[in-house]
């Protein structure tokens, strides 16, 4: 009698701690993606259809949800700032199409081309950053959104040539879109491709998420990053402890923003498309929804999260479009995706000010 | 020598307080020559535009005044206007009828989401701008929830027209003929032709009616100060923890300034568009919220500190820029989409900028304090050495 009840103490005890490490919204959100996962079938959904979905869009996602971690971790808040690491990789991308760089080849002249621009422009965002301290989040809005604005203007009168790009009866001025078939598309997700049936891992995609991920993680451990830690967590300590606190901040923004210009080149090489334009206004939230999604908070954000937080994420982005439509028989994915990326958002925003009391 | 640096910094403050209105002016200066709009027009413009956005900003002043920053809430109130509006038009109820039932119609909801968008602003303190930014995006959803799938199914919509052909969900455009510039038009005043010298002006029209209303609300504002809730707000937005020391309830006085906001924001956006006549049920409210927070900045206003002045400077030098880029970008560039384009990073550039320079004076306002604290002791120790 008594052994049963203290074995129901430890369940619950197991339990509790379960729900205190993966958090209620988590828990929440795994048992809606499982019960998508487990209706598919019964609705006509291949599951091995949708789960190659989900995972091609985690690896397409996953560097621009990683680029969040540096600034959390330097205390500068959630990178709302997004879209200028995006523009960045834009350029390069752009740049690198410009140049008729093919390939693999091509995908590494891109990246080569956006990651000083990113550094510059990351620099630039750090050192107004640093002097806006305690707002951050509403600026980098505001920095992401009016940098989109700007560079509408620049995509019309900078003077690319490449027929493929401009607009054609103009003469000048960049689509709003642009393929990159035949230049670097599916570069990294074809590279060791594994294919059976309807199902298909992209490989290369996930091994470099992964290697970018592994960079990160040593980062951290390295002595820049430790210090980059705990400018984050308590800034008077680390000043006090000899860290400057401003340069550090500054080397979160423009890892952040080196991130984001690479994480939209991975995305491109696997949607097959440049998004101009105001293609990347609102590309922040769902990153910033990702990772909150994972388990992370306002000041705080590991690998882990990432991972976590965008494979939730983006499956419930692929199975609720496939399942929902199916038995509703209506498109409601672009509002549960509104109501999940926002709600998830305020729920961090509210929570972190609890903690502190 | 402290007397010296307080007149610099004096000059220094004065110049960042005023930098952008200051900004505006010379921008419009260069653009309005090269954009070839007779004054005529520009003036008939500029009173319609006045009249039709100046209600939606001054809705933002009175969380301004309780220290909570610029509502991005606000888009909560445009929202619960346009559902009023959205049942008005389906009960084909026409007039100035019309206009006030939607109001009606949008108070309780407007009072409800105004409620909860000042308890979770409660929850985030410090935080609120952003807190209530998302929170404009999460209600949207919510709304998109409402509008898309529920009117029509479970909240009976009977006019075929607004309804999508799949038997539900509002259309993305409702045509607001019966209320089309009502107020408007209740009071109608022609004034012109002028000649003064070489400046000539032709007949405008001047919207009476909307002007009234506007002019109501700002001895609502007026009087709204001198009454204590408004003390009271004024207090918080002073010191958030003096105040509630002082006895005044923090968290209830912040609703409620949210509350109000909100319900005014609905009225605000009901006016908006009875002038527009056409409601875009998706896309109506989130230019509401961006335009006018922009406006009531480029005014003069800071996060901390806005009156009713800053929103008419402000919305004559937005909607002045608004009219012109377009066409200063096409003669000067020769694409109109330049100047379009121009228009949106001006918009949020400034919004941009208005929040730098927010957060630099507070932090410049921080290290002179330490430094104001520290002054006297650095001379002690001059003299001791």
């Amino acid at each position: 009698m008594r052994k049963t009840v203290r074995k129901k103490r430890q369940a619950i005890h197991v339990f509790k701690k379960f729900v205190d490490m993966a958090g209620w919204p988590r828990i929440i959100i795994g048992i809606f993606l499982f019960s998508l996962f487990m209706a598919a079938p019964f609705v006509g959904v291949l599951i091995s259809t949708s789960l190659s979905n989900t995972l091609e869009r985690f690896g397409m996602n996953g560097v621009l949800v990683l680029a969040m971690v540096p600034m959390v971790q330097a205390g500068c808040g959630l990178n709302f700032g997004l879209p200028l690491g995006i523009i960045s990789g834009l350029l390069g991308s752009t740049l690198s199409i410009e140049l008729g760089a093919r390939g693999i080849g091509g995908f590494a002249a891109a990246i080569a081309l956006s990651v000083p621009i990113a550094v510059i422009l990351g620099y630039g965002y750090g050192q107004l950053l640093n002097r806006v301290k305690g707002d951050e989040m509403m600026i980098a809005t505001y920095v992401g959104f009016s940098s989109v604005a700007f560079m509408c203007i620049a995509w019309l009168l900078l003077p690319y040539r490449n027929p493929t790009m401009i607009w054609g009866y103009g003469g000048s001025g960049l689509r709003t879109t642009i393929s990159v078939n035949g230049y670097w598309f599916h570069v990294l997700s074809d590279f060791w491709a594994i294919k059976f049936g309807h199902f298909l891992f992209p490989t290369g995609m996930f091994l470099f998420v992964a290697l970018m991920c592994f960079l990160i993680w040593l980062f951290m451990k390295t002595k820049t990053g430790t210090a980059m830690t705990a400018v984050g967590s308590n800034p008077e300590f680390a000043r006090a402890s000899g860290v400057n606190v401003d340069r550090m901040r500054i080397v979160s923004v423009v890892l952040s923003t080196v991130l984001g210009a690479v994480g939209i080149l991975v995305y491109e090489q696997s949607f097959g498309f440049i998004q101009l334009y105001m293609g990347p206004f609102y590309m922040a939230l769902p990153a910033v929804a990702s990772i909150l999604l994972g388990g992370a908070s306002v000041n705080k954000a590991s690998i882990w999260n990432v991972l976590v937080g965008t494979f939730l994420f983006q499956g419930i982005l692929t199975m609720t479009p496939s399942v929902i439509n199916n038995v509703l028989q209506t498109d409601m994915s672009e509002v549960i995706r509104i109501i999940v990326s926002n709600g998830m958002i305020l729920y961090a925003l509210t929570r972190k000010v609890q903690v502190k009391r | 020598m402290m007397q010296k640096r307080s007149i610099t910094q004096k000059l220094s403050r004065l110049l960042a307080n005023n930098a952008v209105p200051v900004i505006f002016i010379f921008i419009s200066a260069g653009a309005i020559p090269l954009s070839g709009f007779s004054a005529t027009y520009l003036i008939q413009e500029l009173l319609i535009r006045v009249g039709r956005n100046s209600f939606l900003i001054l809705s933002l002043l009175v969380p301004i005044m309780a220290g909570m920053g610029l509502n991005f809430g606000m888009i909560l109130g445009a929202m619960a206007g346009q559902i009023g509006l959205v049942f008005v038009s389906d009960w084909a109820i026409v007039g100035i009828p019309g206009i006030v039932l939607a109001m009606i119609i949008g108070t309780p909801v407007a009072v409800a989401l105004g409620l909860l968008c000042g308890n979770v602003l409660n929850r985030a303190k410090g935080q609120e701008m952003v807190t209530s930014y998302i929170l404009g995006f999460f209600i949207n959803g919510v709304y998109q929830l409402v509008v898309l799938y529920f009117m029509g199914w479970l909240i009976p919509i009977a006019s075929p027209s607004l309804v999508l052909s799949r038997g539900y969900g509002i259309r993305n455009a409702i045509s607001l003929l019966g209320i089309r510039t009502v107020l408007d038009r209740l009071l109608p005043l022609r004034v012109g032709p002028f000649d003064v010298g070489s400046f000539h002006l032709d007949v405008v029209n001047i919207p009476v009616a909307t002007y009234i209303v506007i002019a109501a609300f700002c001895f609502f504002i007026v009087w709204f100060r001198r009454t204590k809730l408004g003390q009271d707000m004024r207090a918080i937005g002073q010191n958030m923890a003096v105040a509630d020391s002082a006895g005044i309830p923090v968290n209830r006085t912040r609703v409620i300034a949210i509350v109000i906001s909100t319900v005014l924001a609905c009225y605000g956006q009901v006016i908006f568009l009875q002038n527009m006549g056409t409601l875009n049920t998706y896309n109506s409210h989130d230019q509401a919220g961006m335009f006018s927070i922009a406006a009531l900045l480029i005014g003069g206003a800071s996060v901390s500190r806005a009156g009713i002045g800053n929103v008419f400077l402000g919305v004559v030098l937005f909607h002045l820029m608004f009219i012109v880029a377009p066409m200063a970008g096409k003669n000067l560039m020769g694409q109109a989409q330049i100047g379009e384009y121009f228009r949106v990073f001006v918009s949020y550039g400034i919004i941009a900028v208005a929040l730098v320079l927010h957060a630099w004076n507070r932090h410049n306002e921080r290290v002179d304090a330490r430094r104001s604290l520290r002054g006297p002791t650095d001379a002690k120790a001059k003299e001791a050495a």
